[in-house]
């Protein structure tokens, strides 16, 4: 459930960011600025911490010459009759302890001059052990380089991390800075080195506050150029929406749709140019419409002007026929040619007025339940005649159960009659097998000869108009071609399929499916498009 | 010959192309019927009247009146047998021309021998054999008077309605398909233009039903054809 659940929001999310601008222009826009932010404060921070860490060392630095010059002026005032050099020692390390423990910093004495060996080792007089600790190596080596019963001239510093104390066996890590300066025992006239400790932490607080404010204020920031973003987005992309609702209204057909345009910016005039384009379009698609009721109403004059006159000649010409016994033969013949002709002109005017029809779409379907077998026995029966002139047997193989599909029942018939009258031309007298079988979602009418059969590609072709596929082959039953251009169209117009399969020497099969309920939309037919036998030859 | 000249079926054409109708006199002649000819549609009725022909051919478009308002008059007059002959295969075309009264269509450019057959059907009625009374619903059908009452009060029915109402009546168990009812009752083999049935059913019902929208006395049966309504059925 949950694993099913969030690839299904992830998908939701990216379908929301693949399709609104809005959304991507505000987050690369608070991206990019979160980066420029991020980089201005990391530098302020960096400029900041170095004042205030160069204040802090000016100031330890002033402290240390201050105590400096205190204990040299302690150890000074020591009379010359003194010649205790531990007591002296040990007192100049109360001193500076003392006012170390007042002021926040540790300090360490130690010997100098005995190098090469760990401050530890040296008995350093120390605040707290870990102070010893603190001491960076790098400052002691410093001062272990003052030759033996010299002092060093200056006081030296350097950062370092100072640990401290908390508790049994835990402690604390603060950064400070670690200053050393040399002091001459008068007693013995020996050295000793101190080093003062001071940590930083109140410059750390300063930071961290600083930190946190710049935090805050950049955080304040972006959320600012993200509603600023969205908002300046959203005036652009407002309209747009509305033009894209209005637009699908426009494809919808909902022509009278229109913009509302207010002012004069970039936005007003795109609505402008937009309703502009749309009564445009709207002009010209009610101009195809007048063509189109042109067109059929021409379809349906010419329709009435060219019959009457055809039918005059049509019964001139079979009295004519009629008395042919009583012409010189060649009369009579004329008078065959004649009816011969005249059956082929009303074919194919009768397709061509049929074709325009559909084209002009005027044609409607005049729609009831019809059984599929049914329809297959009585064109068959029609057909009877030209089988067997062409010395062909036509079986029907249905099943007992009526195939019903809710169809135009002239229309389908007309389109069964050109697929078997068209199977006939081309079975070359092998027998033709009409199939019926249905289910409940659709049924079907499949026409299976064994005749020359289709070329490749050719099962494409056969429903063009006036398309054969052998010109030079003999024009026998006197199809018009438009007989499968016109089942294709009766077969749209049901919402059905009708296909063609064929392999050179092996046959053609043309399958008609039509929907249960006409123009319910179709999955699947009940019959194969290639017949079983020709899928065995292949296998 | 005069004897000859009277037993000849007389055909009434009435169509606004001389051409078209000198040639249907012709192959009229030659197929034995007697024929006349009209050319205007407000002429019609008059010569209907004078001619009393046994068969109309009416062309749908005419000079003077429309072929639908000729053929409703007709219709008024008598229950003679029209055929439309009709330039547009239409479906509404064909089904105004057959709910105006008309009992069969023609579609232009036809062959002689197709409208001769269609006139011959219509000329040759199917003598219903037998003389019974037959009783369908509230319907009281006499086979040898070619009379209908409904509860008492005669219903006037053009030959063709009649012959298809006793085609129905006489076997009330049976479903007719609508092929089977074009080979009965119109006397037609392979002529499969089904709406020829539906048109006609549907005018039955308008001069036999209470309510035509809920039939009681023609049923469809969906997807096979029409039976008798069992309702009171004796």
């Amino acid at each position: 459930m949950v694993a099913r659940g969030v690839p299904q929001t992830l998908r939701r999310g990216l379908t929301f960011w693949r399709r609104s601008i809005q959304a991507r222009v505000v987050v690369s826009t608070v991206l990019l600025s979160a980066i420029v932010v991020t980089a201005v404060g990391w530098l302020l921070l960096r400029q900041v911490e170095r004042g205030l860490v160069d204040h802090r060392v000016d100031a330890v630095l002033v402290e240390v010459a201050n105590e400096d010059g205190q204990a040299s002026q302690s150890l000074k005032a020591i009379p010359a009759t003194d010649s205790d050099a531990s007591r002296q020692a040990q007192s100049l390390y109360q001193g500076l302890q003392t006012s170390g423990s007042a002021r926040g910093f540790s300090v360490v004495v130690v010997e100098s001059g005995r190098g090469d060996q760990p401050l530890d080792d040296r008995g350093p007089e120390a605040s707290t052990h870990q102070a010893v600790d603190s001491v960076p190596t790098s400052l002691v080596r410093h001062f272990d380089l003052v030759p033996a019963g010299e002092l060093a001239p200056h006081p030296a510093w350097t950062y370092t991390t100072i640990h401290t104390k908390t508790g049994p066996g835990s402690f604390t890590s603060v950064p400070g800075i670690a200053v050393g300066s040399q002091f001459l025992i008068p007693a013995d006239g020996s050295t000793r080195t101190v080093y003062y400790l001071f940590p930083l932490d109140d410059v750390q607080q300063s930071l961290a506050l600083v930190t946190r404010s710049l935090l805050t204020a950049g955080v304040l920031l972006l959320l600012l150029i993200a509603a600023l973003t969205w908002l300046l987005t959203r005036q652009i992309v407002t309209p747009i929406r509305l033009a894209r609702r209005v637009a699908e209204r426009l494809a919808a057909g909902q022509l009278q749709e229109r913009l509302r345009v207010t002012g004069e910016d970039d936005l007003a005039r795109l609505a402008t140019s937009f309703n502009q384009m749309a009564t445009s379009l709207q002009r010209q698609i009610r101009q195809l419409e007048e063509l189109s009721r042109v067109q059929r109403r021409f379809v349906s004059d010419v329709s009435h002007e060219l019959r009457t006159p055809l039918t005059t000649v049509r019964l001139a010409g079979s009295v004519l026929h009629e008395a042919r016994a009583s012409f010189d033969p060649q009369a009579a013949r004329a008078a065959e040619l004649l009816q011969v002709e005249l059956d082929r002109f009303e074919t194919l005017l009768v397709d061509l007025l049929e074709i325009s029809r559909f084209d002009a779409g005027a044609a409607a379907l005049d729609l009831d339940d019809v059984n599929l077998a049914d329809v297959a026995r009585r064109v068959v029966d029609s057909t009877q005649a030209l089988a067997d002139a062409r010395s062909t047997r036509v079986v029907v193989s249905a099943p007992e159960t009526p195939c019903i599909a809710e169809a135009d029942v002239r229309r389908v018939e007309r389109i069964v009659r050109n697929l078997v009258t068209n199977a006939i031309d081309h079975a070359e007298s092998r027998t033709i097998v009409v199939t019926v079988a249905a289910d409940d979602q659709a049924a079907a009418i499949a026409v299976r000869d064994h005749g020359v059969g289709l070329a490749v590609g050719e099962s494409a072709l056969v429903f063009n108009r006036f398309w054969r596929a052998d010109p030079a082959r003999a024009r026998t039953s006197g199809g018009t071609g438009l007989g499968l251009a016109i089942s294709l169209e009766d077969t749209h117009l049901h919402g059905g399929w009708l296909q063609a399969w064929g392999k050179p020497h092996e046959g053609a099969q043309f399958r008609l499916t039509l929907p249960r309920w006409a123009n319910h939309p179709l999955r699947h037919s009940p019959l194969p498009l290639v017949p079983e036998d020709a899928a065995e030859v292949v296998a | 010959m005069t004897q000859a000249e009277d037993s000849r079926a007389r055909v009434l054409v009435v169509d606004d192309d001389a051409s078209l109708s000198e040639m249907l006199s012709i192959v009229l002649r030659q197929e034995g019927f007697d024929s006349q000819v009209v050319d205007r549609g407000d002429e019609a009725m008059d010569a209907f009247r004078v001619y009393r022909p046994d068969v109309v051919l009416l062309d749908l478009m005419l000079p003077g009146k429309g072929g639908i308002d000729v053929c409703k008059e007709i219709r008024a007059e008598s229950g003679v047998p029209i055929v439309m002959l009709t330039a547009k295969g239409d479906t509404i075309d064909v089904v105004v021309g057959l709910e105006s009264g008309a009992d069969d269509y023609v579609v232009k450019p036809f062959k002689p021998k197709e409208l001769v057959a269609r006139i011959r059907a219509r000329v040759r009625r199917n003598e219903v054999p037998g003389s019974d009374t037959l009783t369908i619903g509230p319907l009281t059908i006499d086979v040898a008077g070619h009379a209908v009452t409904r509860d008492g009060q005669p219903v006037s029915l053009t030959p063709l309605e009649f012959d298809l109402l006793v085609c129905l009546a006489r076997k009330p168990w049976q479903v007719f398909t609508r092929e089977v009812l074009l080979e009965q009752v119109w006397g037609y083999r392979h002529a499969a233009d089904t709406r020829l049935v539906n048109v006609h059913v549907q005018r039955l019902r308008s001069k036999v039903e209470s309510d035509p929208e809920n039939p009681e006395i023609v049923l469809t049966v969906r997807g096979v054809g029409y039976k008798a309504g069992t309702a009171g059925q004796q």
